[in-house]
């Protein structure tokens, strides 16, 4: 395109670097587009959204509302102990069906003109079907099956509920692939019990906290705490690996890889290994081994919506609620296992302090976010670069790495769009 | 504490059994260190903060969802006043946010119930919060519950608790409520 020899020689230059690394256009993160793009093809696409752990509905008639991306829905359990998922909108005019956050019914009920409806979604009653004294009333050929509430494919693994939109999308377990399988089941390797929640409005699009949670990069060198006392380093013993299709990520770290020295030498000139910070009272992370293989945290995200950690003593699932391109809840739900003793239960309550909004290792990811979408909002041209580890989607038996960053924005862009080439 | 107006100095034989105390006197104790609480948090002297508490104390922010329920986790928990300094060294050192001030709107306290120890009052509190955007909105709004102890000459919390209402935290917390 160019005459000028040196401009078009520098044009090769840059197109050579577009090849190596991943370049995402920032307009992913703010254009309205996108977003409503997404919803449909990602959220309520084929795709397994997390919903609930089973342990928020134990009993027949429990239920809970939640969201798929921004959509309403509501998990039951009903009286044979059975999961449903459906949407939280009445099949008559469109009214919210379940309006508290949680709580036990026989059955929904509709408050705008009390249609109600068996836990699975199907509806059981219309009042005034057949009129009031010969008048009115639905016509004759107004079938209670034809008009149930929207029924979600809905699979839980080992008391995780997910549930979709889609009839095509393989089975929960292929969804995941085997190797995050696996992890997920190491976690939920028995009945767990729920501690409680903790929720965050976070200024930023959502698919940011999708790239944050499958960065091994950036935790060291932003969280202070995980570095200066060794929670978790990017010289750690790890690895940071994805699913056959890598859609899902699994990162992992052992502590009991610390190094003093070595980590000292890494780290010397990094604000965020800082010798002379020690606590006052470090009962904080004074936590107990819990998993044989050494493994002291995980965090696994699960495309589209879910991560499920373990950091240090804490277990804990974050769920993204998509709330426009600008901004999104996170819904953390901490737990510990049924048959946790009083000790161990006093040690999750306390390193409840490492995570969630007041979390000592975790505040500064909504901070993150939203120093990136305040900065991409004006302009629209650019583009992000993303190449540590080398710039592919690739597994790394190491955490000096966005491979997992970029595995998602394979799928992203396969499944949404946009004009950029990946690696 | 040193200069701090509110605190007056020691003037009661120690122990003290409130329940000999004047209802009114009470009363205007609790005002006074529930007042200087969000002062010193609103003011940033935050190292000041711990030392309104009990050396062993309870200081926990819990949304009201888990409070309702019986379920214990709270986004900020602290059992000891140790723990209160390493937060404050932790937001002075460590953490990352927006930068921000709190302000500190309380109701009457109403005192629930006296035991020789221990007072337990309620009182209701919103707090603004004002980053260097400079606008001001409601960050958290929720009830105080607290014990106060007279030990050592003064009045400390032996346990606060923040039950709050605004269960979707803005962005995160970082700055005692």
């Amino acid at each position: 395109m160019l005459n000028n020899h040196g401009a078009a020689d520098a044009s090769a230059t840059a197109s050579e670097h577009d090849r190596i690394g991943c370049r995402v256009p920032y307009s992913v993160f703010t254009d309205e587009a996108y977003y409503k793009a997404e919803q449909e093809r990602l959220f309520r696409g084929p795709t397994w959204n997390f919903v609930a752990l089973e342990a928020e509905v134990p009993e027949p008639g429990d239920y809970k509302a939640t969201f798929i991306g921004d959509t309403p829905v509501v998990v039951t359990r009903d009286k044979d102990g059975g999961l449903h998922v459906v949407l939280n909108r009445c099949a008559h005019r469109g009214a919210m069906v379940c309006r508290e956050r949680r709580g036990n019914a026989p059955h929904l009920e509709c408050v705008y003109h009390q249609w109600a409806y068996d836990l699975n979604g199907d509806l059981i009653g219309v009042p005034f079907r057949r009129g009031i004294k010969g008048q009115g009333g639905m016509p004759a050929d107004f079938a209670l099956k034809d008009h149930g509430l929207v029924k979600l494919r809905v699979e839980s693994l080992n008391g995780l509920v997910f549930a979709t939109f889609s009839e095509e999308v393989e089975p929960l377990r292929d969804y995941l692939g085997p190797l995050i399988t696996e992890h997920v089941e190491r976690i939920m390797c028995r009945p767990v019990k729920i501690l409680g929640n903790q929720r965050q409005f976070i200024h930023g699009n959502w698919k940011l906290y999708a790239e944050n949670t499958r960065d091994p990069y950036h935790a060291s060198l932003l969280h202070l705490f995980h570095n200066t006392f060794g929670l978790y380093r990017s010289t750690q013993t790890g690895k940071c690996v994805m699913d056959e299709n890598k859609r899902h990520s699994l990162l992992f770290s052992m502590a009991g890889s610390n190094d003093a020295e070595r980590d000292s030498q890494v780290y010397q000139e990094s604000r965020s290994f800082d010798t002379s910070f020690t606590l006052k009272d470090p009962s904080l992370l004074a936590g107990r081994s819990e998993f044989p293989d050494g493994i002291t945290l995980v965090i696994l995200a699960l495309y589209p919506n879910l991560i499920l950690q373990q950091i240090s003593n804490t277990l804990a699932v974050r769920q993204i609620v998509t709330r426009g391109p600008d901004s999104f809840e996170l819904v953390w739900t901490q737990f510990g296992y049924a048959d946790d003793d009083p000790e161990m239960d006093a040690i999750r309550l306390k390193q409840s302090n490492l995570i969630g909004p007041a979390g000592v290792i975790s505040m500064e990811d909504g901070e993150a976010v939203e120093i990136v979408q305040q900065a991409v909002t004006p302009d629209r041209g650019a583009k992000s670069y993303i190449a540590m580890g080398g710039g592919g989607a690739d597994d790394a038996d190491h955490l000096v790495t966005e491979g997992a960053i970029i595995g998602f924005w394979q799928n992203y862009r396969k499944m949404v769009g946009f004009e950029e080439a990946l690696p | 504490m040193g200069g701090s107006p509110l605190i007056r100095p020691a003037v009661k034989p120690e122990p003290v059994d409130l329940t000999t105390l004047p209802r009114a006197e009470l009363m205007r104790e609790v005002t006074d260190l529930v007042a200087l609480h969000a002062e010193l948090i609103d003011d940033d002297r935050l190292e000041e903060w711990p030392d309104l508490f009990t050396e062993e104390c309870l200081y926990s922010v819990i949304p009201r969802e888990n409070a309702d329920r019986g379920l214990p986790v709270a986004t900020i928990f602290c059992d000891s006043r140790g723990m209160l300094v390493d937060r404050v060294v932790s937001l002075r050192r460590a953490n990352i946010f927006p930068v921000h001030n709190y302000r500190h709107i309380i109701s009457t306290s109403r005192i629930h119930g006296v035991t020789p120890e221990a007072v337990t009052a309620h009182t209701n509190y919103v707090v603004l919060q004002t980053r260097n955007i400079g606008q001001s909105f409601v960050y958290n709004t929720g009830k105080y519950v607290d014990e106060i102890v007279y030990s050592s000459g003064r009045f400390l919390f032996r346990s606060k608790k923040a039950i709050f209402d605004t269960d979707l935290v803005d962005t995160l917390m970082v700055r005692p409520i």
